[in-house]
């Protein structure tokens, strides 16, 4: 699967995820993106490890009266957490599921208009994230951008001009790229999109709808 | 680089937490470590009282999910500043942090001793060549880490453009990289 990948998580991005500066919604696409692609998770890694050497040269600070005594005290009451639950093989990593709920065909999706579902994941002002589920050959509604937009694909594929993106594949967009994803004839294409700022619809129809669908 | 009497063998004191709840192992830990988290989380904008309390959950963390330390896959600097990291982001943000989903691994796949060598070897090598960088790029790193680098903060400060910062700390992690090769 992860050999597949062929469009990934520029330098930017997986730097400002490790610093921890992402917003939830980008943090979000990262983590499902490097859940599914090692050579992403490499290079996180690598980045924590700069991270790391950074904590470690960090001029210690003065700690509070009895603070070992305290963290001592503390160690017994803590019981020993379970093991993470293994990769669980469904089309939904671990971290989009936990905020999804379920997985795919438990999800209350929202119809969108003809061919396309959606579910709101995070709604917040730094950016949302939702999960689309596309009818093969549906697009998804033209629109432009006011941040940089994710859009990971998890089933399925769309194509977007000449690239094609399947399962793990991110596209990144930003406010100069007016784009349309087509979802690949065959089976639905399901997909999470993030986004800085709300997406902005273009087109009469679609922009009367925007207050209506919420998107 | 050989190893320094600064520099135990964490690797050695986090086996001893894992598998006989070593206490004395754990203080040994906590006397470097705590400081310095509680340092980082006041860089990363944390008041005096937060950063005390925050660091008190990073280190019960480390003794809690001792087992999930992998010494083949990162330095026990790298996994507390994980740990401190995500910590920063809920306490301070009230967010979420997503993380990956966990690769299988565990009591069964024991790490292998050659890899943890080897990797505790990079890890120092990359310390080093941190250390090693000019002021100027050093500098940038650690702001990016601390959480104070929001990149247009950084442009109003120095003057410079936004795309300039950007491949600048791309350059800087560049030859970070080819320091270590
Ligand atoms: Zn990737
Ligand atoms: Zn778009």
């Amino acid at each position: 699967m992860t050999d597949t990948i062929t469009h990934h998580l520029t330098d930017d991005l997986l730097a400002r995820y490790c610093a921890g500066e992402l917003s939830e919604g980008f943090s979000l696409a990262v983590a499902t993106h490097l859940s599914l692609c090692d050579a992403c998770r490499a290079r996180a890694e690598a980045l924590d490890a700069v991270g790391g050497a950074v904590l470690d040269a960090t001029p210690p600070a003065p700690l509070a009266r009895g603070a070992l005594d305290r963290a001592l005290a503390g160690l017994d009451e803590r019981p020993s957490p379970a093991a993470p639950p293994p990769r669980c093989g469904g089309v939904l990593p671990a971290p989009l599921r936990d905020y999804a709920g379920g997985e795919v065909d438990s999800l209350r999706w929202r119809n969108m208009g003809p061919g396309v579902e959606s579910l709101l994941l995070i709604d917040a002002p730094e950016g949302s994230a939702r999960l689309f589920r596309i009818r093969g050959g549906s697009e998804l509604p033209d629109h432009g951008h006011r941040g940089t937009e994710l859009t990971l694909v998890l089933s399925g594929a769309f194509r977007d001009g000449d690239a094609r993106f399947a399962r793990g594949d991110v596209e990144i967009a930003d406010e100069t790229m007016q784009h349309t994803p087509i979802a690949e004839p065959g089976a639905p294409c399901i997909c999470l999109a993030v986004t800085e700022g709300r997406l902005r619809f273009r087109g009469l129809l679609p922009r009367l709808a925007q207050p209506f669908f919420g998107v | 680089p050989p190893r320094s009497p600064e520099d135990p063998d964490w690797t050695a004191a986090m086996e001893r937490i894992r598998t006989a709840r070593d206490r004395a192992a754990f203080a040994r830990v906590f006397r470097h470590f705590a400081p310095r988290v509680k340092g980082f989380l006041i860089r990363s904008g944390a008041s005096e009282a937060q950063a005390e309390d925050c660091m008190q959950e990073v280190m019960a963390t480390l003794w809690q999910k001792a087992h999930l330390f992998d010494p083949a896959r990162a330095s026990l600097a790298t996994w507390i500043f994980t740990i401190a990291r995500n910590r920063r982001i809920d306490a301070l943000r009230k967010e979420r942090r997503p993380e990956p989903e966990d690769l299988a691994w565990g009591p069964e796949a024991e790490p292998d001793q050659a890899d943890v060598v080897a990797f505790q070897q990079e890890a120092r090598g990359l310390a080093a060549a941190i250390a090693a960088l000019p002021d100027a790029q050093r500098s940038l790193i650690e702001r990016a880490y601390y959480g104070e680098l929001s990149h247009s903060q950084i442009a109003v400060e120095t003057g410079l453009p936004l795309g300039t910062i950007k491949s600048r700390i791309r350059l800087a992690l560049d030859r970070l990289r080819h320091a270590m090769t």
